[in-house]
């Protein structure tokens, strides 16, 4: 009788209630009490194994044959350095979805990664110069792996002032995705200059595909710390893009109907 | 091995030991910085809320 019934909508009821989940999910009042949720779950899990990871980095794990005790630095400054990779890719991933899809959420997750970024990646620099110092001799060389690791340093620095330079909140969000998604490039230039050129710094540790580098006796507290950090960013992330919401937030009618204190 | 020995870090203890406090120090921070934030967030948020209850 109808041929427009007939006819299958693309949008069909599973689609349709995924996009539902999807919407409320990222809902601002939704979010930010999810997020308050999921925080705990994150954050103790991460201290527990920060305190198995480096009790078994200092304590457990023998001295290295060449390095001897200096190694132990290995277990905060590789962590730190990859997380700082991983909090750029997620940045810029997170401003790409904002521009794509118009997100506010994905923008403000974006935009609170950097300022965790930042910190990461001068830690990341300072520990590094502090194992550089008696394994090298130097503190700092312009080698391809530290010199491209202060560059992810000025993309966060510049991410940030260029966010700040705008009063509109939205224009600030588009012109610095731009610069967090053309930023990505340097990612793999950090990440495999240890391998592309012979550089100072020593290869990495630890391989998905063959032997790592190091001894499996050293490298449980190495795994462990690993991911520790990364649920310790996570748990970062969580109140700062609850923060953010928050100062987003221009319909202040759900504001009264959710906990503003915990 | 003894404690003085361990806390001696076979020579390298200023590397070692600066190198784990600077890593929880700039940790501890970012969380106590990022709670401020959220609190300082939420007391303007209460605020708006108050003054948008009272227009209605």
């Amino acid at each position: 009788m109808f041929p427009f019934f007939t006819v299958r909508s693309p949008l069909s009821t599973d689609h349709f209630f995924m996009w539902l989940w999807f919407y409320k999910l990222a809902s601002p009042p939704h979010a930010y009490q999810l997020l308050g949720k999921w925080r705990p779950w994150l954050f103790w899990p991460a201290i527990v194994l920060i305190a198995v990871g480096v009790a078994g980095g200092l304590l457990m794990a023998p001295a290295d044959y060449q390095q001897k005790d200096a190694f132990r630095i290995l277990y905060v400054h590789a962590p730190i350095a990859s997380l700082s990779l991983m909090i750029y890719v997620m940045m810029a991933v997170a401003a790409a979805i904002g521009v794509i899809w118009r997100m506010k959420l994905a923008h403000a997750v974006a935009a609170s990664c950097a300022p965790i970024g930042v910190w990461v990646t001068a830690v990341t620099l300072a520990t590094g110069s502090i194992w550089g110092r008696p394994m090298w001799g130097t503190w700092w060389e312009w080698d391809p792996r530290l010199t491209s690791e202060l560059i992810l340093l000025f993309l966060y620095l510049g991410y940030m002032a260029l966010r700040s330079s705008f009063d509109d909140i939205q224009r600030a969000d588009r012109a610095s995705a731009i610069l967090a998604i053309v930023g990505l490039v340097n990612v793999p230039i950090v990440k495999y200059s240890v391998v592309w050129w012979n550089s100072l710094h020593q290869g990495p540790s630890l391989s998905l595909t063959g032997k790592s580098a190091i001894d499996s006796s050293m490298v449980w507290p190495l795994l462990l710390l690993i991911l520790a950090f990364v649920l310790y960013f996570g748990a970062l992330l969580c109140t700062r893009v609850r923060a953010e919401i928050l100062r987003r937030e221009r319909n202040p009618a759900w504001l009264g109907e959710i906990d503003l204190k915990s | 091995m003894s404690f003085s020995e361990f806390l001696h870090m076979g020579g390298y203890a200023a590397y070692v030991w600066s190198a784990y406090g600077l890593t929880a120090a700039v940790l501890i921070g970012l969380e106590w910085s990022g709670r401020a934030e959220l609190r300082a967030a939420q007391t303007h948020a209460r605020r708006r809320a108050t003054i948008a209850g009272e227009k209605s």
